[in-house]
């Protein structure tokens, strides 16, 4: 019987019995009668050692073909049988789709952190650099140093909170610092211009609390100091801030303020339409200006070579703003049911 | 401060909407609050009372006829007070007035009252809403023009501004009207001064002794004899009302009206009723007393500027008068005082004793020695036009702090250094003028002399900011920052710091801030504080709750939980990245990052898919070993003695030897303490700035994948139940081969020996440089079974009675 022969009738059996599965189990057997380590192709290969080297070339070749081509209609028969399978057995085998999920716990961030990034990275991208200072601050820092001497009417625009603690004169020196602008001063006391920095921070004011007022808060600070830094810049820095956190289409206002720490001072304000008004309004979203000459001579710059600006941003306005939050108390209620819409 | 848009017509002509004005102010600096409009009396009109005669009808009632210019109306009224040839307000019918029965609004409509037609009606004061005043109409001055729109006569508009603290001008009429001018392009007309000083030399009958010329730089003061107290004209009443000043007499409501017309405070004593008429700026004595115009009786320090007369305090200087010398009725002679005192001291005196006062909000935010000199004239002459009597021949002027005028060299250079860009001496002139400086202009730079009443211009840069705000900082170029970026050092604990923010959110934990004071006692309950002295105390503190720094965590996280029993069954997994603050002898605290943790209730949502049971200390546990691994740090645990937690079920978060924090169940003293009284609360702390230090490694290095196939075999061991797994866990990482040892069951109960119990581990050999055979796995497992018998008694479960 020539060799190739039995190949060929091997292939037409084996597919006519093929179609004659009905079953995954008349499958498993099919594939042990013809595709087993016993089966008939691979008997088959195994006999070739016996032939001429010539025909053990052809024929393992074609047994080869063979062995692939059946494999693979094994495969199309075995989906066509899962195919009817589940067509048969699909209006018992189906899942509520609409059922909840596996809730897998993922906690969210404080929205002050949240909005804290986001100025962050807005200064980042401007060569800005995160730095940090003591909350419990020196008078002479928080104050004196920023051009706000003992006994002066600007203290009026932060109420003071003391710790309860007196220097060799019997002063109160020591305080929960009222504003994150120390820092302006400890930075320039220990480093060389240029200087560009900002500085996130808890501060604190004696300030009865309400929907838009805590004793307890948070701002960003920032300082840049070089020469030929100028009020053009500050503008240009605090606009383009701006419009990475509030979009574009918002509008900004710079108008003159007072903070004895800087001339001109400046606040900055957006453009801001409350819930149920039916008007636009100027919301104030910072303190800014030119560092006064006198706050950079007490930290041992000349004012006539150096120019710079700072700003201070409050942090829960800010996220009160963006997040439609309507009570700063809110922030630290730590209410998870508010918490967790951040 | 309240500013009547009429008062500032006295200064400077306005011509814009006063909603413009005020955009304006608040561009520049001076910040409008609110705008009151007075006024908005529709079909209200002037008009003249032609006749009044008995109404037929009624006794109380009369019949009167008033001519509004181009008609004749027939009113019917009530008022006693109204008389022929009077001057009043005439509302038509459908004006909407103010029903004086109840106060509410109104509108006026045609009626016949006892049979008489009445076509509109004559108004009081309450009528128009001006004042609670019903008693009788509102008579006008005979001036008032008959037929003009009540608006038109009297309608204003009250700005109410917010000063900064630098400018002690803008709590004047005249600062603002400055301010008014330059912006507005208008001019400024000042009051015209002139009186005939007609009585004997001042200085014959007043001496004025400055004991403390340090703290009075100015005093002056002149002498009105034979005046007559009474009412101040309606005018006068009218503007300091709308100012929200309290009316008192004439000469006292002078003093106020030429205080806010210039910002400089005055007083008047009562001449007849000073010792010796002799006045004396000088210290308080200790133990000396005065009554002040408030009631109130105040001791006096040694640092109180007080004016005396020859033996009492008569006022404490630049803050309020004292009752022994006050303008009564019958005070005939004024000694009227206008004069310098020193900011610092005055605020602090006012301070001290807690009483601020008009007079006291201007001194100190400095007054210019020059103004005193203005208030007093134009003070002198409005008490003699209005109160009457003789001004006394010449002024005390007494002037040991004399200043010069001063002058700032504004230069070209300065300007481009802050703003950026160039402008030129003629704009600046311009800019300046407006405002009342005045300016030459030379080669580069602008010479500028500053005004008397400016008190807040020192240098350069201020000049550099009054040009800026008046031209609108609108007009001012956006550029970005061109000069070099910083060099930046590493910032390598921020981002730690961060990184531990994301990693534990990630873990499933909500972060939280909380307050960073709290009452002793909260704190107290933790167990781990026991001395407020050793404590960062506020002196002055919002209330007991908030009165210590917090120097541990624990309380504020707890305090969170409580917060959200009520509305939350869980799983609560929270965690706050705060401060702690600890004393220091003669120094700030010390500040530390603490990252603390708490679980409680479930450890997933409620729902169709069944719960995983209660947070427990491995689940913490979890948290934390997850946090270090990704942090590349691997903690050890040791037990710990510590009142907050759990003694038998907490432990010291150790890196290396050095602890950094701890972890554990809340000690159920201190959890039902807080008010937790169901549940087992989960607790882990760590010092960041410790883990930073310890962590050597702030990035990753890769290590090379295994290349070779593992081995898996399972060991179950009979272990003493005071061996722990950290000590088992050692003996196989000790072993080479065994690349993995994952704890995969305990077991205690039937077939376990008392005091003993059964670990599972999965063991996981396999070598870098080859695949393992059987026998080498055998090996491996058996000397490290005969290791772990040595050190640790363990033996494979099984097998423990061979060896007996």
């Amino acid at each position: 019987m020539p060799v190739d022969n039995t190949l060929e009738q091997l292939r037409s059996t084996a597919l006519q019995e093929l179609e004659e599965c009905t079953s995954k189990l008349d499958l498993a057997e099919w594939r042990v009668k013809y595709l087993g380590r016993k089966g008939y192709v691979t008997g088959f290969l195994r006999e070739l050692k016996n032939l001429q080297p010539s025909e053990k070339k052809t024929f393992g070749s074609q047994a080869n073909q063979l062995k692939v081509f059946l494999t693979e209609r094994l495969m199309a028969a075995e989906s066509k049988l899962i195919e009817q399978e589940i067509r048969v057995l699909g209006e018992n085998d189906r899942i509520d789709v609409t059922r909840p999920g596996r809730l897998i716990n993922v906690g969210s961030y404080h929205p002050l952190t949240k909005i804290r990034r986001e100025i962050e990275q807005a200064f980042i991208s401007m060569g800005f650099q995160v730095v940090e200072g003591p909350e419990i601050e020196w008078d002479h820092y928080n104050f004196e140093l920023l051009n706000i001497p003992k006994n002066h009417p600007s203290r009026d625009i932060w109420d003071t909170l003391w710790v309860d603690y007196r220097n060799e004169r019997g002063e109160r020196n020591m305080l929960l610092r009222t504003h994150t602008s120390p820092m302006q001063a400890r930075i320039m006391e220990q480093e060389e211009p240029p200087i560009r920095v900002i500085v996130p921070g808890k501060v604190y004011r004696y300030e009865a609390t309400d929907r838009t007022h805590e004793w307890h808060f948070h701002q960003v600070e920032g300082l840049a100091v070089d020469r030929g830094i100028t009020f053009a810049d500050m503008k240009g820095t605090l606009y383009e801030f701006a419009r990475r956190l509030f979009g574009s289409d918002r509008k900004v206002r710079f108008r003159c303020d007072y903070f004895p720490f800087v001339e001109p001072g400046v606040d900055m304000s957006i453009d801001y339409l409350a819930p149920g008004a039916d008007s636009h309004d100027w919301l104030e979203i910072m303190g800014a200006g030119m560092v006064h000459p006198k706050v950079l001579e007490g930290v041992g710059y000349d004012p006539e070579e150096y120019t710079g600006f700072a700003f201070g941003i409050g942090l829960e306005r800010i996220a009160m703003l963006k997040y439609g939050i309507d009570d700063i108390r809110l922030f630290f209620d730590n209410d998870l049911r508010f918490l967790r819409q951040f | 401060m309240k500013i009547p848009i009429s008062w500032l017509k006295d200064f400077v002509e306005i011509g814009i909407p006063v909603h413009e004005l005020a955009d304006k102010l608040t561009m520049a600096g001076l910040e409008v609050g609110s705008i009151e409009r007075i006024g908005g009396w529709e079909k209200c009109l002037i008009g003249m009372v032609r006749s009044v005669i008995p109404h037929p009808n009624a006794d109380r009632l009369r019949l009167c006829e008033v001519d509004t210019g181009s008609t004749i109306h027939q009113v019917v009224c009530g008022a006693s007070n109204v008389d022929v040839e009077q001057k009043i307000v005439f509302a038509e019918i459908g004006a909407s007035l103010v029903d004086s029965r109840n106060g509410k609004p109104k509108t006026l409509k045609a009626a016949k009252i006892r049979g008489e037609r009445s076509e509109g009606m004559i108004c009081s004061e309450l009528e128009l809403g001006l004042s609670e005043e019903h008693e009788g109409i509102l008579v006008l001055p005979e001036d008032a023009p008959t037929g003009m729109s009540l608006d038109d006569y009297m309608g204003d508009y009250v700005l109410d501004i917010e000063p900064t603290p630098n400018r002690a001008d803008w709590f004047s009429i005249l600062g603002v009207a400055y301010e008014i001018a330059a912006l507005t392009g208008q001019e400024i007309h000042e009051p015209l001064v002139e009186y005939s000083e007609d009585g004997e030399n001042i200085h014959d009958q007043v001496k004025v002794t400055i004991q403390s010329p340090d703290l009075c730089p100015r005093y002056s003061a002149s002498l009105i004899k034979g005046v007559s107290i009474d009412e101040s004209p309606r005018w006068l009443q009218g503007r300091l009302k709308k100012a929200g000043i309290k009316v008192v007499n004439n000469v006292v409501d002078v003093t106020n009206y030429v205080m806010w017309e210039y910002g400089q405070p005055l007083h008047a004593f009562d001449y007849e009723r000073l010792l010796k008429h002799h006045v004396i700026i000088r210290k308080g004595y200790t133990g000396e007393e005065i009554i002040t115009l408030d009631g109130v009786q105040r001791g006096l320090f040694s640092d109180t500027l007080v004016i005396a007369d020859d033996r009492d305090a008569i006022a404490l200087a630049g803050i309020i008068g004292g009752k022994n010398s006050e303008i009564v009725g019958t005070t005939r002679d004024v000694f009227l005082e206008s004069a310098s005192f020193d900011p610092e001291n005055n605020r602090k005196t006012s301070h001290s004793f807690d009483l601020r006062t008009e007079a006291s909000i201007r001194f100190e935010k400095g007054l210019r020695p020059d103004l005193v000199e203005v208030a007093l004239k134009r003070a002198t002459q409005l008490i003699r036009d209005i109160a009457g009597g003789v001004v006394a021949k010449g002024k005390i002027d007494e002037y040991p702090g004399r200043e010069e005028p001063r002058k700032i060299m504004l230069t070209d250079r300065k300007m481009k250094q802050v703003l950026g860009i160039e402008i030129s001496p003629a704009n600046i002139e311009k800019t300046l003028n407006g405002l009342g400086f005045q300016c030459c202009v030379t080669d580069g730079a602008v010479d500028v002399r500053i005004p008397y009443w400016r008190s807040d211009i020192a240098i350069e840069e201020d000049l550099v900011e009054e040009v800026a705000r008046i031209m609108g900082y609108e007009a001012i170029p956006t550029t970005m920052l061109s000069t070099p970026i910083p060099h930046h050092k590493g910032d390598d604990y921020y981002m730690f710091r961060e990184n531990i923010r994301d990693l534990l959110v990630r873990e499933g934990l909500q972060e939280i801030v909380t307050y960073s004071a709290s009452s002793f006692e909260t704190l107290a309950r933790t167990r781990l504080i026991d001395d407020s002295e050793k404590l960062v105390r506020i002196a002055n503190p919002m209330s007991g709750d908030f009165e210590y720094m917090r120097p541990v965590m624990g309380a504020h996280i707890l305090q969170a939980l409580i917060s959200n029993l009520s509305f939350n069954r869980g799983p609560i997994a929270m965690f706050e990245m705060g401060r702690v603050y600890l004393k220091r002898e003669r120094d700030l605290p010390e500040e530390r990052d603490i990252i603390a943790g708490l679980l409680y209730g479930p450890c997933s949502e409620e729902g169709w898919l069944g719960s995983d049971g209660q947070f427990d200390f491995y689940d913490a546990k979890g948290i934390v070993e997850s946090l270090l691994g990704r942090l590349f740090l691997t903690g050890n645990y040791t037990a710990l003695e510590n009142g907050f937690l759990h003694p038998g079920k907490s432990a010291s978060i150790n890196l290396f030897d050095r602890s950094v924090g701890k972890i554990g169940e809340i000690h159920p003293v201190v959890q039902r303490d807080f008010g937790v009284t169901e549940g087992t609360a989960v607790y882990f702390e760590m010092d960041v700035r410790s883990m930073f230090e310890m962590a050597t490694e702030t990035f990753p290095r890769m290590k090379p994948l295994a290349r070779f196939p593992s081995t898996i075999r399972d060991v179950s061991l009979l272990v003493d139940l005071n061996v722990t797994y950290a000590s088992i866990k050692n003996v196989f990482e000790q072993n080479k081969l065994i690349a993995k040892a994952v704890l995969e069951d305990v077991y205690e109960g039937d077939g376990i020996p008392e005091q003993k119990c059964s670990l599972t581990f999965r063991l996981y050999l396999q070598s870098p440089i080859k695949t393992l055979s059987s026998g080498e796995v055998n090996d491996a497992i058996n000397k490290v079974l005969d290791k772990l018998k040595a050190e640790t008694g363990s033996i494979l479960r099984g097998t423990e009675g061979q060896f007996e």
